[in-house]
């Protein structure tokens, strides 16, 4: 039911654009680009989380040969200009400056400490190996629970504490008394520190041209614009000398959205050294430097009635950020969803929250593809799970009784969050129907008679998409909510078209290229999409928010249904009809009845060579250019539902994953297929979160998982069949009505693996309460149970 | 991730390769690559030279020779996986190689590199330990052999001397009464086992003959559980014997502690790795 008629290639599944190039190996990535008389640099990294530097001494790295340059902050200070962390909305968030070297203290392990630029990699490498750092190193702020201590040592003396901000949000008075309940339950949970692992490692490649003056930063970037616009004020240059180009990015997942010390340096040691600078980060580099995502420990109550009836919830989350707030955008976003977004979907009548911010001897926190909402659904769905157990319901009768309603909206969360439309219930009654839940229930219960312990767990989540300028753009931090779109048609009726958002493998050149070609009637292949370069895209969001289709689609609509009118106008004229009664096809121009009047290629034509035929006031341009922005939503509020199917091995700890179940509500699917790659990818990443991913720290802030090795991503042999099912509300905003899809895989996964996790365990007395779900963490938690209980669950194996 | 700069020479025969080894400073043998490459390329290693054995063709190769099938050092993972005559010669051998690694790792690594390497959460020195393997290994006075259960000393440590190679492997055919057992617990397939098990049971009927159990992930080697063992031989399994044996453990193995598990997690993994694979055997027998 949308608002527009939606013709194809809209709704089909148009293979990916982009797929073509890169299973022929013809990719472009950052690291392709050849350059003349290229540079390579290498960074010298603190191996100590927290010291005072005393001297660096670079003599023996700079006599070596093939080094070009060695930097240190003696060396850049006053040729750039340092950066804080802040919004203005937030005058008390704490952001202490940030260096793109480090002036005197060092602060995490893996902080680049100085710069080596020489004619290789490998040259530069063991000019790094020469440099010699001297640290007195300073005990280290590790750990959660200490950080607020009052005898803590003070990551940022100027701040006075470890505490970079703390919000409250809600409509209950947080820490009361619930006043509705029979019964309040309390329990915490802890969320392992993340890291997003692209494929394809943070790259860059920096070019100055001292005669034009202009820089162009070739970059694995989600975000060119506002890297263009942050490096800019950096480095004192106008923003229309300098271009990003983000060509083909070999997945970025939010960790390629914010700006790096490296980002600077490069363009920095390439405007000194006049030469091309290219640094492309290695995976042990990756894992110390990149943005990590995730940490949290969640405390959380909830008060029911003996109906079942949630009355009352209340959270308390402790985000441990590392050294410095992420800049540009801050650290808040993942914290802000917890403090927001969680119990979204449920009509509580009281509920509070409390987000800390703590500064920590670790690596930045920054955004990981569906910020913080992993973490609001999964403390949400197990407290509403613990819940049903203590009153002795089904997972599903408590959602059941407890989600608002279809038919309530428009309405506010406690939290002040615009709900336009969700779609929970349809979510859930679709949910069940598909994984049969019966039958399920069923084998599940067989099977527990044979001693095998399998276990079903439901995670409902509300996510927001497709950001408008609500927050970053009032807050002072220049990241657009808004996108554009410009296409260009070519003489040949063929059209370039060059969106602001861009393409780090979703597909959303392909999805802009349907919108394109089923406003004008023209085929996928007509377009060509140019996305990732700033200095030929309007100025836009690039990729945060999933706005690639319902932001960025809905420019290029505008710009479509534009062009289209010119070209109405011109057809009229030519034939003598009212623009009015024709319409594009198939490349050509039809009337009413259908009949081809003329072809879209001939009036393409006619606008730039024949002016001879055309009256002198009609306008014949056939480039335009449209951008759309949230307004009256401030973002797309969307809804789903997630279900696992696991076995858990109680003799040795281990989880298996039998089954994923998926309903999203999306809006209009511009491309059902990319929409469920999509969806799918996402979840596998939830399941990695659930099961196996963690960056560990020691208690002094050394790294302990630098390696693939060690840091586990799932595998396609770990990973289960995912069901994939839609509800489709043509409720967004906009002509398109297409919501955000990016990230709903990944929202709801974990929440869904921990529930099933704990049903399986169930029987046992055993909860879990961490994540990753390790095998240690399971066989502790039997052992907890076991040592509470007179049963032991240690079963002796047969 | 760039190696420090090394020489290289691709050898042409065993004793250029020993010429080499006692001629140079830190010189390295490297076969198929998938362990030293990336030790390199973390500057965990500086080898003044690589000497790649990859053209010997006296290491390649799989044979039956009378009750012993001889695997040839250079033999690749993805060869013993596809290999016939492995499939039915050393059936304990066809059933461990599926975990190591995965495909792009087993089409290069060898069977001799992961010997050599001696890391004790590897499946093949399992294999070789419990079968009671022999090594051949060619050296400066010429070839010698090494019982597989001399030949793991430490973690990644052999008996092998410095300018020394190893050449091929012999692992016993299985005879009719003998029964194997192998399995590992690993966070993913294909991962490094936290505790994995390689079984060779001689059966009397439903009586356990002999048996050797071969922990690896368990201890800074791959040990044969003796004591363990020893609670089976010469009774039938019940749950009397199945506990003594499981308790026996503690003497037989030293576990270690890392991110996956400490000690005390590694011993009761393989425990429930013992009681599954004796109870596998036994039941096999019970059945027929
Ligand atoms: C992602 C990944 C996963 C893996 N998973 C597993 C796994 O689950 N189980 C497992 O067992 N292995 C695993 N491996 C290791 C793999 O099996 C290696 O192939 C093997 O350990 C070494 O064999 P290679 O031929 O590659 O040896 P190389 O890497 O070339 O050499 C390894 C060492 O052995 C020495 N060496 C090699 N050949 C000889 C010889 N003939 N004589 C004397 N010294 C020699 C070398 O000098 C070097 O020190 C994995 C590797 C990777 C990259």
């Amino acid at each position: 039911m949308s608002k527009q008629i939606l013709r194809a290639p809209i709704g089909q599944s148009a293979p990916r654009e982009r797929a073509r190039r890169f299973a022929t190996g013809r990719g472009r990535y950052t690291d392709d680009a050849a350059s003349l008389r290229g540079l390579h640099a290498a960074f010298v990294r603190s191996p100590i989380a927290r010291g005072d530097i005393l001297e660096i001494d670079c003599d023996a790295a700079r006599d070596m040969d093939g080094v070009v340059a060695v930097l240190t902050h003696a060396d850049i200070a006053g040729r750039y200009r340092p950066w804080r962390a802040g919004n203005a909305l937030l005058p008390e968030m704490k952001a202490p400056e940030q260096h793109a070297l480090p002036p005197s203290r060092v602060n995490y392990v893996g902080e680049p400490l100085a710069m080596v630029v020489a004619t290789s990699r490998a040259l530069a490498e063991d000019a790094a190996e020469q440099v010699f750092a001297d640290i007195d190193p300073l005990d280290a702020v590790a750990d959660i629970e200490t950080a607020l201590a009052p005898d803590s040592p003070l990551i940022h003396e100027d701040c006075g504490s470890n505490l970079c901000v703390s919000l409250t949000s809600g409509n209950g008075k947080f820490g009361a008394d619930f006043e509705d309940a029979d019964l309040v339950i309390e329990d915490t949970l802890d969320f392992g520190r993340h890291t997003a692992c692209p494929l394809e490692t943070r790259s860059m490649l920096a070019e100055y041209d001292p005669g034009s003056e202009v820089l162009t930063l070739r970059i694995s970037h989600q975000c060119p614009h506002q890297l263009q616009a942050e490096l800019a004020k950096i480095l004192g240059l106008g923003q229309h000398r300098l271009r990003v180009i983000s060509e083909d990015v070999g997945g970025a997942y939010g960790l390629k959205q914010q700006l790096y010390q490296e980002d600077v340096l490069v363009c920095l040691a390439a405007m000194q050294t006049g030469r091309p600078v290219r640094f492309v980060a290695d995976r042990l580099e990756a894992f110390a430097s990149d943005n990590h995502a995730r940490e949290h420990r969640v405390s959380a109550r909830i008060a029911v009635r003996k109906d079942g009836r949630i009355t009352g919830f209340e959270l308390d989350d402790l985000f441990p950020i590392g050294a410095y707030p992420q800049y540009p955008r801050t650290s808040l976003g993942e914290g802000n969803h917890v403090l927001r977004m969680s119990a979204a979907g449920y009509d509580i009548a009281d509920f509070r929250s409390r987000l800390r911010l703590l500064f920590q001897n670790k690596a930045l926190i920054g955004h990981y593809r569906s910020v913080g909402h992993p973490v609001a659904c999964a403390i949400t769905e197990h407290m509403v799970d613990r819940a049903a157990a203590a009153l002795g319901l089904a997972p599903e009768t408590i959602r059941l009784r407890n989600f608002l309603s279809d038919d309530s909206y428009p309405r506010e969360t406690p939290t002040g969050v615009h709900l336009h439309y969700l779609s929970q219930h349809a979510c859930l009654d679709r949910l069940l129907a598909d994984m049969d839940i019966a039958a399920l229930r069923s084998e599940q219960a067989k099977l527990r008679g044979q001693g095998i312990c399998r276990g079903i767990g439901i995670a409902s989540f509300v996510e927001l998409t497709g950001t408008g300028n609500g927050f970053y753009g009032p807050g002072g931090i220049d990241v657009s909510g808004q996108d554009g779109c410009t296409l260009k048609m070519e003489p040949s009726g063929h059209v370039r078209c060059m969106p602001s958002v861009t393409d780090q493998g979703q597909g959303t050149d392909t999805g802009i290229a349907q919108i394109v070609a089923s406003v004008l009637g023209l085929e996928v292949a007509d377009i060509r999409v140019l996305s990732g370069d700033s200095e030929i895209t309007p100025h836009g969001g690039g990729a945060w928010a999933s706005r690639g289709i319902s932001t960025g689609g809905e420019a290029a609509w505008q710009a479509a249904q534009t062009l289209r009118e010119q070209l109405l106008l011109v057809a009229g004229h030519l034939h003598q009809r009212d623009p009015a009664t024709l319409e594009l096809t198939e490349g050509h121009v039809v009337d009413a009845s259908g009949a081809q009047i003329t072809t879209i290629s001939e009036v393409a034509h006619i606008c730039y060579f024949r002016h001879d035929l055309l009256p002198d006031d009609m306008p014949t341009e056939l480039m335009v250019t449209r951008h759309a922005v949230p307004r009256a939503q401030l973002f797309q509020a969307t809804n789903g539902i997630q279900a696992a199917y696991v076995e858990v091995d109680t003799d040795t700890g281990f989880t298996r994953l039998l089954g994923h179940w998926v309903v999203h509500d999306g809006g209009t699917l511009i491309n059902p297929k990319l929409v469920e790659e999509q969806i799918r990818g996402g979840v596998v990443q939830g399941l990695g979160a659930a099961l196996l991913e963690e960056i560990r720290y020691d208690e002094d802030g050394q790294l302990l998982t630098a390696t693939m090795a060690d840091y586990l991503v799932p595998m396609a042999s770990d990973v289960p069949d995912i069901q994939v099912s839609h509800v489709t509300s043509g409720t967004a905003e906009g002509a398109l009505g297409a919501k955000g899809v990016g990230e709903a895989g990944v929202a709801g996964a974990s929440g869904a693996v921990l529930n099933a996790v704990n049903d399986a365990l169930g029987p046992f007395g055993a909860t879990v309460r961490q994540m990753p779900i390790s095998p240690r963490t399971v066989l502790t938690a039997l052992r907890a149970a076991a040592a509470s209980a007179t049963t032991p669950p240690f079963e002796d194996a047969p | 991730m760039k190696p420090y700069p090394f020489e290289y020479t691709r050898v042409s025969s065993l004793e250029e390769a020993v010429t080499l080894l006692q001629r140079e400073d830190e010189p390295r043998i490297i076969a198929g690559g998938q362990s030293l490459v990336p030790i390199l390329a973390m500057r965990l290693a500086a080898p003044s030279r690589l000497i790649d054995i990859g053209g010997l063709s006296a290491l390649r190769g799989i044979e039956r020779r009378g009750d012993v099938l001889r695997i040839g050092a250079l033999a690749r993972h993805a060869e013993v996986m596809a290999s016939a005559e492995v499939a039915e010669a050393v059936p304990l051998l066809a059933r461990a190689i599926s975990h190591v690694a995965h495909p792009a790792v087993r089409n290069r690594g060898t069977f001799g590199g992961s010997v050599c390497l001696a890391d004790p959460a590897a499946e093949l020195p399992a294999v070789c330990t419990a079968l009671g393997a022999t090594f051949e290994v060619f050296g400066s006075d010429g070839l010698r052999t090494i019982p597989a259960r001399e030949f793991f000393l430490d973690i990644y440590e052999t008996a092998l001397a410095p300018d020394e190679i190893l050449v091929a492997a012999q692992l016993p055919v299985a005879c009719p009464k003998e029964r194997f057992g192998f399995e590992e617990i690993a966070r993913r397939h294909g991962d490094f086992a936290i505790v994995g098990l390689a079984v060779r049971a001689r059966m009397e009927g439903t009586l356990f003959a002999e048996l050797d159990l071969c922990f690896f992930g368990a201890s800074p080697r791959p040990v044969l559980a003796q004591n363990a063992a020893r609670a089976v031989i010469g009774q039938e399994l019940t749950d009397e014997t199945q506990q003594a044996a499981v308790s026996a453990l503690t003497a037989d193995l030293d576990p270690q502690e890392d991110a996956q598990a400490d000690a005390e997690m590694r011993l009761h993994l393989a425990g429930v790795l013992l009681k599954r694979r004796l109870a596998e055997i036994a039941g096999k027998e019970r059945q027929q």
